[in-house]
């Protein structure tokens, strides 16, 4: 019935519309996603009949009763029966629809017994998801926009996932009870993906649960859903549902590759492998606010700044602690000391600001415990 | 009447120190009208940017701006102190009394209002710009994470509280203390009482959304953390206080609507309303409502499942009251003898699109079916179907229905007509694709968005432009009948308009009811 419905909109709407004008909820690919459609298209007829039949019966009355046509006024205007009547007869249609509501409810709330839990970190304007392993250190990463500047500012072709694409997605296993932790940094943000049915409020200093059991392979996107800043239409959520094997695969491959990382901090990396790395970090950390040249925008212009030119310890005290009361935000916890290094040097010899400075990541860490 | 009474004084002055309700009434009307062209303005800003995908105008921090900003100029600005303005002008003049009980507060809760708007509108020129938080401002992204204007904008809201709560405290106390001998509670025209009930709404939660702006205040200023877990404070605590304030709220803006609606559909019907009593109770029984369903809108915060259901089951309560009132209206219209001029034609357009509204209201309400609708595009064209059809529409038919009363000049038919069509197809050109997108997983509150939302975003921009464009036809129509309308002087103006304002001469002289009138007949019948 749902699919007619919106087939006749969609016909109604051709000549305007491409096929891509989706017109209502997706159903989605969860048991969960598909009792919300249900219901959504259940309550959704159910006003439609009644409103059929009540502006039925006023545009009968805009059409029979008019003085144009020397219609005259009756003069009732009182009846307990009706009276008693509507208002009776809309309570039980509302007990029936509690009934299927409530049931869906207890469902979406049934977070017991998840084969694996996630932790989902807002933060302005990315997410963090960390695996949560009882056994060793969990996998955790950032997942930031990945649509360019200048797709946004229409210099470049916008691509078909525009703003709908991340740098590293969340990735998780078909057929698995998959719990959600889903928290916040700074601000309350709001995970949501239609296609799994879950959304749940990021609020900061407080932990909501939610699940999700996704049983077809598949890329479902979404995005953050409550406003959190200048940057809120600009954080998307991507997970990629993979078969076990190809997630046991990825989860190993991101274990080697943080051991490789934990190597590496404790090396003496070359200046251009911290420049071409710390121009990464930067793209992903600090480019939304301080601009693509270090030209500054939200924030204060990284070029010829008398914070990165100057002393190193207080440049990173401010990349790592922010500023309060601005929108700098700590960055301590969300890189690791090579990323660190990385960018601290690449701020200090980008955007013409050639101080030579190299900063490796034994000096943070030393910076960091001293 | 009133012969041996000097009328207005002249000049400014008048303006600025009268206690005539009338006067008092219509600088409402024109503040509010002011606001409502600004937060259009605002809003004509949005869908400009909206109209394709990339950012093209603005930058997404000033988007934001405007997005808050014409939220809270709609709500406080165009929409209250409207009916605030319809209640100065017709309480008085509907219960058959001289003026409001308390004037001189009358004047003092209209004059606070044009400079908290004026701090309001100023913050967009401080450094770090205006409120960027949304009109719902939840914290902490407008304390710690606010621009420095946040101040200002918390001193203006308490301002517009005060103005709000003084002005209810003026009807409620001339409601009950000034009605002409006769004129008991079940004989008080329908809109009366709706300002009764939503008076007591608004003295019962102003002074709560005051609590939480003064407690943002504290956050930001004074080191406390109500709103702010590392000091053991709670950051849905706000949320919680903000819609015990904002879910009355929307019935403060909608009761009176359903006022207006109840007085101008019996007139082109000709026929007394239907079920008057069920009307009062209704109003009466969601008022009630409205203060046990505000968790609502936090559905996805993270409530445990009790609460979930609890406010679940309330808020879908609010339904059968609704579906009475929307019946009454109908009953009334049938078997009348029906005319359609603009202020019928308004409050047909307000019955259809407040009950679409209601319907999409009734499927938010449901909480599983609301973690996919929560803060997409379907709430924001469900809440612009009851705040624009719903009150703003309603208000527009006031006006029609009243100018020639209180102007002695008859506006011109065929432009209100015109003003009508052109609202009603630009509202749902605007309004009707967006609950497509946000059913299709468009979030609200964003600059910019995924390339299969555009075409139904290009629609919207264009119907928001053709709605915004019909409103100065409104402007020029009201002008115009003021300055050079044709002269009307039947009492009556509308044959079938019943009611003690419909009494005085035409236009209604600058004092009414020195000597209370004769209450003819309860307002139930004819």
């Amino acid at each position: 019935m749902g699919r007619v419905f919106s087939g006749a909109v969609l016909a109604f709407l051709s000549p305007l519309a491409a096929a891509q004008n989706q017109v209502n909820m997706s159903p989605g690919v969860t048991e969960i996603g598909a009792d919300i459609f249900e219901l959504h298209m259940l309550i959704m007829w159910i006003c439609v009949v009644i409103g059929v039949a009540v502006f039925a019966v006023m545009f009968y009355s805009i059409y029979a009763h008019r003085k144009s046509k020397g219609h005259q006024a009756s003069q009732f205007h009182e009846s307990t029966k009706v009276e008693v009547a509507w208002t009776v007869v809309p309570f039980l249609i509302l007990i029936a629809m509690a009934v299927p509501a409530t049931s869906t409810l207890l469902e979406v709330y049934d977070n017991d017994e998840a084969g694996l839990d996630i932790l989902i970190t807002g933060y302005q304007w990315k997410w963090k998801y960390e695996y949560l392993d009882e056994t060793s250190e969990p996998v955790a990463f950032f997942s930031n926009l990945a649509t360019s500047q200048e797709e946004i500012y229409n210099t470049d072709e916008k691509g078909d996932n525009y703003l709908l694409e991340v740098d590293e997605p969340l990735v998780i296993p078909t057929n698995t009870k998959v719990r959600f932790l889903v928290t916040a940094n700074d601000v309350i943000h709001s995970w949501w993906v239609p296609e799994i049915a879950v959304k749940r409020d990021a609020i900061p200093g407080f932990i909501n649960e939610a699940w999700t059991r996704v049983p077809e392979e598949g890329i479902y996107r979404g995005q953050c859903t409550e406003l959190c800043g200048a940057y809120h239409g600009f954080m998307p959520v991507e997970v990629h549902a993979v078969s076990r094997d190809e997630f046991d695969a990825w989860m190993a491959a991101k274990r080697g590759a943080a051991a490789a990382q934990t190597q590496l901090a404790m090396q003496t990396l070359s200046v251009d492998h911290l420049m071409d790395q710390g121009k990464a970090v930067y793209d992903s950390a600090c480019l939304a606010c301080h601009g693509a040249q270090g030209q500054g925008g939200i924030g204060n212009a990284i070029a010829g700044s008398a914070v990165v030119m100057g002393d190193l310890s207080n440049h990173m005290a401010v990349v790592a602690k922010g500023v309060s009361g601005t929108a700098m935000q700590a960055f301590g916890g969300q890189l690791n000391d090579v990323e660190m290094a990385a960018v601290l040097t690449y701020q200090r010899n980008a955007f013409g600001n050639n101080t030579g400075d190299v900063v490796q990541p034994g000096d943070v860490n030393g910076m960091k415990n001293g | 009447m009133g012969e041996h009474h000097h009328g207005p004084a002249q000049g400014i002055s008048r303006w600025l120190f009268t206690t005539n309700h009338k006067d008092i009434g219509t600088m409402y009307l024109w503040f509010s009208f002011a606001m409502f062209l600004l937060g259009g303005f605002f809003a004509m800003v949005i869908r400009a940017e909206l109209f394709q995908p990339g950012m093209q105008l603005v930058e997404p921090g000033f988007f934001n701006q405007m997005t808050t900003l014409h939220g809270l100029v709609m709500v406080f600005g165009a929409i209250m102190p409207s009916f605030v303005g319809l209640a100065n002008w017709l309480i008085p003049m509907m219960i058959g009394a001289p003026d409001m009980a308390l004037p001189r507060m009358n004047n003092w809760s209209f004059w606070i209002l044009p400079p908290a708007f004026l701090m309001l509108a100023s913050t967009l020129f401080m450094e770090g710009g205006a409120p960027a938080f949304g009109w719902t401002f939840y914290a902490p992204l407008s304390t710690t994470y606010a621009a420095p204007s946040v101040t200002f904008f918390i001193f203006a809201i308490h301002i517009l509280g005060v103005s709000s709560i003084m002005g209810s405290i003026n009807i409620i106390a001339t409601v009950m203390n000034m009605r002409a001998p006769g004129m008991t509670y079940m004989k008080m025209p329908l809109f009366v009482w709706t300002w009764l009930i939503t008076a007591f709404l608004l003295v019962a939660v102003m002074p709560v959304l005051a609590g939480a702006v003064t407690m943002m205040l504290m956050d930001i200023h004074f080191g406390t953390s109500f709103f702010s877990a590392a000091g053991g404070g709670d950051p849905v605590l706000f949320q919680h206080i903000f819609w015990f304030f904002g879910h009355p709220e929307v019935y403060i803006i909608i009761l009176p609507a359903f006022g207006v609606v109840s007085q101008i559909i019996p007139a082109f019907s000709r026929k007394p309303l239907f079920g008057y009593a069920s009307m009062v109770y209704a109003t009466a029984s969601i008022a009630f409502l409205s203060f046990i369903v505000w968790a609502h809108h936090m559905y996805t915060v993270g409530m445990p499942i009790a609460g979930e259901l609890f406010f679940m089951y309330a808020t879908m309560l609010i339904a059968v009251p609704t579906g009475v009132k929307v019946f009454n209206w109908i009953s009334t219209m049938w078997r009348g003898a029906l005319s359609f001029e603009t202020p019928m034609l308004f409050c047909i357009g307000f019955l259809i699109l407040f009950t679409l509204g209601g319907f999409t209201g009734l499927m938010l309400s449901i909480a599983p079916a609301d973690f996919q609708y929560h803060d997409t595009y379907f709430v924001v064209a469900h809440f612009h179907y009851v705040m624009v059809a719903g009150a703003v529409f309603s208000m527009t038919a006031a006006v029609y229905y009243w100018l020639p009363k209180w102007c002695g000049r008859m506006y011109n038919e065929a432009m209100g007509k015109t003003h009508f069509w052109i609202s009603f197809i630009g509202f749902n050109i605007t309004f009707f694709p967006q609950h497509f997108v946000g059913l299709a997983g468009m979030p609200r509150r964003i600059p910019d968005y995924a390339l299969q939302f555009a075409d139904f975003n290009m629609m919207s921009s264009i119907g928001a432009f053709i709605y915004g464009a019909s409103q100065l036809l409104f402007l020029y129509n009201v002008i115009a009948t003021i300055v050079a309308g044709k002269p009307v002087s039947d009492e009556k103006v509308w044959d079938g308009a019943e009611g003690l304002e419909w009494t005085v001469p035409t236009p209604a002289p600058y004092h009414t009811f020195e000597e209370p009138p004769a209450v003819p007949k309860p307002a139930g019948t004819i």
